[in-house]
């Protein structure tokens, strides 16, 4: 088998998140992408502690914390500081949760993806606010309990659809992507640098103390989300051609649900709602898959 | 080259004169011209610079930040709602100690809507960390805008140009536009020793507890003081290339006064020819126009007052509860010594009310009239 990722790490040791943090892993696998002439902005989230306290830094590469819902102007911002002084190679990323994405900071977000600012925008998304105590985003599931949607009266409201809110400002290129599939995340965030404009990616990491699951099995329910059709991996181009990453055969709903603890109390009838709304959306991008076919075909290679 | 211009392009062609690298802005009455001249200079290529055309002010600031931090001379500017819709990200960008330079056009806030001058605004961001300059004609609010630059990229602290709207930025006046490259002798291509810089990888903010903070803020405060030095050698320096010399305050028949206004922006031009007729009828009085606001000149207005028989103040603003901020600083400056003089707090102008010569003149003959102040506000003309 031949490996993908390059073996160079960026990240340093001695990060301050949790055992089990989809958040870290996702940040290690995009630095191994990105490299070392990359300067990276957080909006409060978790990793603006994960990364350590003043003065250390674990992501190894120039990095300015920012207000919580500035994260993309910020970006927008350095790389025109950038491109002032004709320093134009160089990857501005902004890193931030779902809150700071889907709540706080979409209009910031929104305001720079369409004046299509290159920059890359990555939402690491462990589905609430985790940094303040799990409450609840935007971007929490249907059905889940957080700290402000307790058991008995749990999120009623869907997850919202971001990527689809991107892909309406004709966004290049939006791709969502799970820690569980680091050679599929490697391989968006290669297509993301060799563009330009703004480009937004949308990863599922899994947060046991936030998902009341066991630290162990992070990965495993990143691949069982995208197994079980809960977060598919699909990539948005040119903000109309979409086109599934894998399609993986559906396995039961509460293979995933049944390890998490923030699902522990739906009942079968809740799961099956659930279900069909799983189903609803995975059949709605795979029609959209089909549709975009002839886009693909002419373009080859990506 | 001489130019007749209206205060807001003033701002503008300070940013040009500046080289500004990025500007970032979001329009607002009364300060959309700035923006717009400036989007003209860079379309015309006067002004090689990145205009990022946000969709907010809260974002023009944010966006200044990513810019300065990345080394970039970084212009912005506002107006009222603007900058109150900044607050967040003001704070944000002194403790990231970030050189901006940002004009604000005073206007009254709301509700209820208005679009006429008031420094309540500005005021209300004081304790941002913003360095603050009052100005007074057009003249000056292009050559401050070039000054600011000057002592923000020695201090790491950013600086508000403040003007007043209407009476300022949408008058037309004579402007001595400087050459260029008389304007890069005195204001060099700033590299900032602390930008995000890849060979040089470093997190700037983290997280950072008791043990370090209150050092962090210390340095704020020491480096806001040396700027009150900067900001009278930039002065006095551009005086000498430019023949417009700028201190913290500018005086006016202050010599040998007994009675001295103390008061900002517009209102001090107003004032010269009140204070003259004074003169006239027998009466010593005098001016101070303070034009650096923070850091305040507490030292030099110490020095100034000490020992007069009268002072009163006239703000363009208001803490509620309390006074004027001017009235306020002023006296805060003057409490512990020997020979302070009683002093009057007027307030007058708010919401763009006139503040014409017979007003001015009003609050002197009040103060004159009476042996010591009662309360901390006096309103002048108001309907009651
Ligand atoms: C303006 C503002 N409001 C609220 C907060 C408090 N706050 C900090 S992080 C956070 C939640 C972050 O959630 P998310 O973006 O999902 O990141 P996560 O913590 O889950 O990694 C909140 C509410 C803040 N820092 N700033
Ligand atoms: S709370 Fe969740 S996202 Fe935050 S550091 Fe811990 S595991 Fe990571
Ligand atoms: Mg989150």
């Amino acid at each position: 088998m031949k490996y993908t990722i390059p073996a160079e790490e960026v990240m340093c040791s001695g990060h301050k998140a949790c055992q089990g943090c989809g958040a870290a892993l996702a940040m290690r696998y995009a630095l191994k992408a990105l490299g070392p002439r990359t300067i990276m902005t957080f909006p409060a989230c978790c990793w603006s502690v994960i990364d350590g306290p003043f003065p250390y830094s674990a992501v190894g590469v120039p990095l300015f914390h920012t207000a919580f819902e500035t994260a993309a102007v910020v970006a927008s911002g350095i790389r025109a500081g950038l491109d002032a002084r004709g320093e134009e190679d160089i990857n501005v990323v902004a890193w931030a949760g779902d809150g700071g994405t889907f709540d706080i900071g979409i209009q910031a977000l929104s305001g720079t993806t369409e004046r299509n600012d290159n920059i890359i925008y990555v939402c690491y998304d462990n589905e609430a606010y985790m940094n303040t105590g799990v409450q609840r985003s935007s971007a929490t599931p249907w059905g889940a309990v957080t700290s402000t949607t307790p058991a008995r009266h749990f999120k009623q409201e869907r997850k919202k659809d971001m990527m689809a809110i991107l892909a309406a400002h004709s966004i290049p290129y939006t791709a969502s992507a799970s820690v569980a599939y680091p050679e599929d995340f490697v391989k968006k965030l290669n297509y993301a640098k060799s563009i330009k404009g703004t480009k937004f990616l949308h990863i599922l990491a899994s947060c046991p103390p936030g998902w009341r699951s066991a630290p162990e099995l992070a990965v495993q329910l990143a691949r069982l989300a995208v197994q079980t059709h809960v977060f598919p991996l699909y990539e948005i181009h040119e903000g109309r051609y979409f086109r599934m990453s894998m399609n993986p055969k559906k396995k039961p709903i509460t293979e995933y649900l049944k390890p998490q603890g923030r699902f522990r109390h739906l009942t079968e009838e809740q799961v099956a709602d659930m279900d069909r709304m799983v189903d609803e959306r995975y059949e709605y991008l795979l029609e959209q898959a089909e549709r975009s076919k002839p886009y693909f075909e002419d373009k080859k290679g990506n | 080259m001489q130019k007749v211009i209206m205060g807001n392009h003033a701002l503008s062609w300070g940013a040009l004169l500046s080289r500004a690298e990025v500007i970032a802005a979001y329009p607002i009455t009364p300060q959309t011209e700035v923006v717009e001249l400036l989007s003209n200079m860079c379309a015309d290529g006067d002004l090689d610079a990145q205009f990022i055309k946000v969709e907010s002010e809260h974002s023009a600031m944010a966006a200044s930040m990513g810019a300065s931090a990345a080394g970039a001379r970084t212009f912005t500017a506002t107006s009222a709602q603007g900058l109150a819709l900044m607050h967040e990200v003001l704070h944000w960008a002194t403790g990231a100690r970030l050189p901006i330079v940002m004009g604000n056009i005073n206007r009254a806030m709301a509700p209820p809507w208005t679009i006429w001058t008031e420094q309540t605004d500005s005021i209300s961001e004081r304790d941002t960390g913003w360095l603050q300059i009052y100005t007074s004609s057009i003249q000056e609010i292009m050559d401050s805008v070039i000054q600011a630059y000057k002592v923000a990229e020695q201090v790491y602290l950013p600086v508000m140009v403040v003007l007043d709207s209407f009476v300022l930025s949408h008058t037309n006046e004579n402007c001595d536009i400087p050459d260029q490259s008389k304007v890069d002798a005195y204001l060099p291509k700033f590299e900032n020793a602390y930008k995000l810089d890849v060979a040089k990888p470093a997190a700037y903010g983290g997280l950072t507890g008791p043990d370090w903070y209150y050092e962090l803020r210390y340095k704020i405060q020491k480096d806001t003081e040396r700027s009150l030095d900067l900001f009278e050698e930039t002065g006095k320096e551009f005086g000498e290339m430019f023949g417009r010399p700028y201190g913290l305050v500018e005086t006016y028949k202050l010599d040998d006064a007994e009675i001295v206004l103390v008061t900002s922006a517009s209102i001090a031009s107003t004032a010269r020819p009140v204070i003259d007729q004074l003169r006239e009828e027998g009466h010593k009085a005098g001016l101070v126009r303070i034009r650096v606001f923070r850091p305040f000149p507490s030292d030099l207005l110490r020095k100034l007052l000490q020992g007069r028989k009268k002072v009163l103040v006239i703000d363009r603003n208001i803490s509620f509860g309390m006074s004027g901020a001017f009235y306020e600083e002023t006296k805060a400056a003057l409490y512990n010594e020997k020979s302070a003089p009683p002093m009057w707090g007027y307030i007058a102008g708010l919401g763009g009310r006139d503040v014409p010569v017979d007003v001015i003149k009003e609050t002197f003959l009040e103060t004159i009239k009476e042996d010591h102040p009662e309360g901390d506000i006096i309103w002048i003309g108001v309907k009651k």
